[in-house]
């Protein structure tokens, strides 16, 4: 019998009841597969993103497609943003990692900013004429963000910064950072042009995965701003910007650790449907057929539960919160699993960078560590499950 | 409306915290339950629920510390709102 040749990428999304993919995705698959997936291992090399690169996302308008067409968005939902992501996610980590931190920062200043901090941001973080970083982690601060060492001081005219912040996706190319400090009301969020004096920016090179993700380094030295910069509730950013911003980032990354999943599923499948072992295939080995068919599951399965913390989300639920973390889990561990495998598979040419598979497996094992490590979701969704035992 | 605004909100923080007995004025972050996450979720749920958008001014500590707080929030909120529309 002869089975018909199928392109499972055009039904993904689609092909769950009750689900659709967002409109125009086909062209942003057809995007990654001509102009991001063939040249990752040559960023992952090189260590960095080509500013063409970051301009022709901005031409197909995906840096902030979320915001409203007034903001210069496109009213993208946050289902349609998850499926954006996947598929980038599925090209190149480190381009997905991009948007992921971009999307936390454009989101705090529509959220939380006020009309003048958003007339001022938003149209430059739209266009991506302006990168946003998201600074956060510090050199000796990492999940436990409370014993964060930055520090803002009130001045005679706005804020007085001092500080040092570490791992910023996009930190070497960003023109605005989002800083947390702490303040004497509490920890709050900071709008600093990357251009301020005082503010020293160095990158981080020889990094495990997504290499080309741009991280710096990034030192704050009596950096004077003015009184706008302060943006959300003064005191509360950790209740507020920094969760809210967080939830989009694991959101992102769990998505694009769908598109890891899937990648590592596409190389494996052609790799072993050509290499030839004994009288046959590599493909015809069940061994090999059960790691495909896990990659297949898990896949999917990822693929379901980022769906649903997006159609919450899209629903201003509380319940996207968990859901979210739920899907971050099973996505990242998914995809260090799969890209185990497609290196496995692979033999030693899952070793060298003729074939994409050792990125995507170095490139898994970063999800695994931010917007909240493996464990931190392990200890938040048990705590959940015993809430709900106990209602 | 003001018991029913509380009971809505109370029966939100026990549903995620069972075996909390709280009173409408019990300052919720002395008890120590309330994290990150959960300040986001009674965020999101005040907002979704009373059908309104908490601004920033009022995104303080004491606008969330209490059931009575809280009450008074969406109240203070919701007439706004009807000012503004009305």
């Amino acid at each position: 019998m002869t089975v018909p040749a199928t392109d499972p990428g055009r039904s993904r999304h689609a092909q769950y009841p009750g689900r659709k993919e967002t409109a125009g995705l086909d062209k942003i698959r057809a995007f990654v597969d001509t102009e991001i997936a063939p040249f990752a291992d040559a960023w992952d090399q090189a260590e960095q993103l080509p500013s063409e690169l970051l301009t022709r996302i901005g031409e197909l308008g995906l840096w902030a497609p979320f915001l409203p067409p007034d903001d210069g968005g496109s009213g993208m939902d946050w289902t349609g943003i998850g499926q954006v992501h996947e598929e980038i996610g599925r090209g190149c980590s480190s381009v997905r990692s991009f948007l992921t931190v971009h999307t936390m920062v454009t989101w705090t200043v529509q959220r939380w900013g006020s009309a003048e901090q958003q007339a001022r941001w938003l149209p430059r973080l739209a266009t991506g004429e302006l990168i946003g970083a998201f600074c956060l982690t510090e050199p000796d601060s990492g999940s436990d963000a409370a014993a964060m060492g930055t520090v803002a001081q009130p001045a005679d005219s706005g804020w007085i910064l001092n500080g040092h912040k570490k791992w910023m996706t996009a930190g070497q190319v960003a023109g605005l950072l989002l800083v947390f400090a702490r303040t004497e009301a509490g920890m709050s969020a900071f709008l600093v042009p990357a251009d301020t004096p005082g503010v020293r920016i160095s990158p981080l090179n020889a990094v495990m995965g997504t290499r080309a993700s741009m991280l710096a380094e990034i030192v704050l030295r009596e950096v004077h701003v003015g009184p706008d910069a302060l943006i959300g509730p003064p005191g509360w950013a950790a209740g507020t910007v920094m969760t809210g911003a967080l939830d989009l980032g694991r959101y992102s990354v769990a998505c694009g650790c769908v598109g890891v999943v899937q990648a590592c599923l596409d190389a494996c499948v052609a790799y072993t449907s050509k290499r030839r072992v004994r009288d046959g295939r590599l493909s015809e080995l069940q061994l090999i057929r059960r790691k495909i068919s896990d990659m297949v599951v898990s896949s999917r399965a990822a693929r379901l539960l980022c769906a649903e913390a997006g159609r919450l989300k899209d629903t201003d639920d509380p319940a996207t919160i968990m859901a979210t973390w739920v899907a971050k889990y099973h996505a990242s561990t998914a995809a260090t699993a799969a890209a185990s495998d497609a290196v496995q598979i692979h033999g030693a040419n899952g070793f060298v960078s003729d074939y994409p598979v050792a990125r995507l497996y170095r490139d898994a094992k970063v999800a695994e560590i931010i917007e909240g490590s493996t464990e931190l979701q392990q200890i938040t969704i048990a705590d959940e499950a015993y809430r709900e035992v106990a209602r | 409306m003001s018991e029913d605004v509380r009971a809505t909100i109370r029966d939100f923080i026990t549903g995620n915290f069972p075996d909390l007995a709280l009173k409408d004025d019990e300052d919720i972050f002395e008890l120590g339950f309330v994290n990150s996450l959960f300040a986001m979720q009674l965020v999101m749920f005040i907002e979704k629920t009373f059908s309104l958008r908490v601004p920033n001014q009022e995104l303080r500590l004491d606008s969330f510390r209490t059931i009575d707080s809280m009450a008074k929030l969406v109240e203070r909120l919701s007439s706004d709102a009807q000012i503004s529309t009305g």
